[in-house]
């Protein structure tokens, strides 16, 4: 078992390195003279303006609180499927009250307005 | 005979053992070279997939595709590598230029990750986790991070504008995924890819449709692929998130994105298709490689074939397929199946799929019916007629007055 997160820990380490040297060839033989108008970011017809990094929408937030919320939940029913021929029918529906208990959420935000995209 | 891979490994753990290093030193000399193999392989895959997509995509659009370098246009890729390679590298002015170097290298190099967890063969696979449906999911969403990270260090609007959709779309998506992911896991009771693989007597396609279907779906989301690849909207936002890449780094993210369509399609081949079950596979695990790699470019295709048909999704109405459908789809469908699971417990092979299936059609028929009704409603919804944007009145009327 241990060897696994071994053979894993490795792959984490190499893999980088195959896009790495990907990027390393073309230092040597791709041509390199950058100058000001070339490296200039592209925008439709005319040149850029303002501050690109902006700030943006809160929705996006309210997106990822639900999803946190979402996910959160699904790790805990990750244990309850895998231990499901341990398990009675009584902690089956206990897992499906709780799998419903999210559902009200769901519905609930979906009332409140907070899944329409503006 | 039938498995070289593990043939050569123990060959070579001999020979280094009778060498005199020590064994613990063997077992990581044989995991590196192990994984060197094993991501070179994927990696020749890739080009070959190159070729592939360019050369069915002419065939959707009714052309002949790449035939002029070598037989078929076979040598078509090298050729595309090369051009990259020697392609002036340009990094636009004010970026961020850690991210943005980085961002290529996450690209592919994360999907190289989720390799190590798919089993090839009964006895050649990278890594036997048992919890290998978590990490697939984890590595898969890190995948996502690199796109983030490209649009965000371009110091581009465009490509920023790419990255927030890709924020959106994986947020959204992540949730019906993990959920239908959830239903082979259950059927299996467990979360190692070599076990459900095992398990799966019949096919888990049969057992559970509904959810194969959900995971394909909200797997070409994740995929940015189209009709859900608003990340990149040509149309829209020009490239997205990779706007500002040239040369071998965009490469990176091409490549990137092809060999996550297949490995993609590995994994629902695994996890709903029997992953290298096949005859005589058990026999000769090689056969197996062969089977998994039917299946998944069989799975690669119909995402290609989705992608070449349909139009592409408007941002609300991806966001509101996910949460307002496959959400809650994915939920009931988790719920039934696990009661039903429950119920049926013991009953013989043929009755549980018939069961199963039946349910997931019951689900499927009632879906349909809902969806039907939301579209009338919708198609009213939107053909009345609206106010068209004018200047108010009144406004104009105060102003004579106070004039």
């Amino acid at each position: 078992m241990h060897n696994d997160w071994l053979f894993i820990g490795i792959f984490l380490i190499i893999a980088p390195v195959f896009p790495g040297l990907a990027l390393v060839i073309p230092r040597i033989i791709a041509p390199r003279k950058p100058n000001a108008l070339k490296s200039q970011t592209y925008e439709c017809g005319i040149e850029t303006f303002g501050e690109t990094w902006v700030q943006f929408k809160a929705q996006y937030y309210i997106f990822a609180l639900v999803f946190l919320i979402f996910d959160v939940e699904v790790v805990f029913l990750f244990p309850w499927a895998i231990a499901f021929d341990q398990i009675p029918l009584f902690a089956v529906i206990e897992g499906v009250i709780f799998i419903l208990i999210l559902f009200i959420g769901l519905v609930y935000a979906w009332r409140k307005g907070i899944l329409e995209w503006m | 005979m039938g498995d070289p891979i593990n043939a050569i490994a123990n060959w070579l753990s001999g020979w280094l053992t009778a060498l005199g290093l020590p064994a613990s030193l063997v077992t990581v000399i044989l995991m590196v070279l192990g994984v060197v193999v094993l991501a070179s392989f994927v990696l020749i895959v890739d080009i070959l997939l190159v070729w592939v997509e360019r050369k069915v995509v002419a065939r959707f659009q009714d052309r002949l595709g790449p035939n002029r370098l070598g037989p078929f246009g076979l040598i078509q890729p090298v050729a595309d590598i090369i051009k990259l390679l020697i392609k002036e590298d340009i990094t636009p002015v004010g970026a961020d230029r850690i991210i943005y170097n980085i961002a290529p290298i996450m690209a592919l190099a994360v999907v190289l990750l989720l390799w190590a967890v798919i089993p090839f063969a009964p006895t050649i696979l990278g890594a036997d986790v048992n919890v290998a449906v978590l990490y697939i999911v984890a590595v898969g969403a890190l995948g996502t991070l690199g796109v983030i990270m490209a649009g965000w260090a371009s110091n581009n609007k465009y490509a920023l504008l790419g990255a927030f959709r890709t924020v959106a779309q994986m947020v959204s998506y992540e949730v019906p995924m993990v959920i239908a992911l959830l239903v082979p896991v259950l059927l299996a009771r467990s979360m190692g890819l070599q076990v459900i693989v095992n398990a799966q007597e019949p096919w888990y396609i049969l057992v559970a449709p509904l959810a194969a279907i959900i995971f394909l779906i909200t797997s070409i989301a994740e995929l940015g692929r189209a009709p859900f690849d608003i990340n990149e909207a040509e149309s829209e936002i020009v490239a997205g998130f990779h706007i500002e890449y040239t040369g071998m780094k965009f490469g990176l993210f091409y490549a990137g994105e092809l060999l996550h369509a297949l490995t993609v399609s590995a994994l629902f081949s695994t996890l709903f298709l029997g992953g290298w079950r096949g005859p005589f596979a058990e026999q000769v695990p090689i056969l197996g490689v062969v089977y998994l790699f039917i299946k998944a470019f069989f799975i690669y295709w119909v995402i290609m074939w989705i992608k070449y048909s349909f139009p592409r999704l408007r941002i609300d109405q991806m966001l509101g397929f996910s949460w307002k459908f496959l959400t809650p789809l994915a939920l009931a469908l988790l719920i039934v199946t696990a009661i039903l699971d429950k119920v049926i417990e013991g009953v013989s092979t043929p009755v549980y799929v018939i069961s199963h299936l039946m349910a997931n059609l019951i689900i499927a028929w009632g879906t349909v019916q809902l969806l039907r009704t939301y579209a009338r409603f919708e198609r009213k919804r939107v053909a009345e007629v609206r106010p068209v944007a004018v200047a108010p009145e009144a406004d104009y009327k105060e102003l004579i007055v106070q004039e």
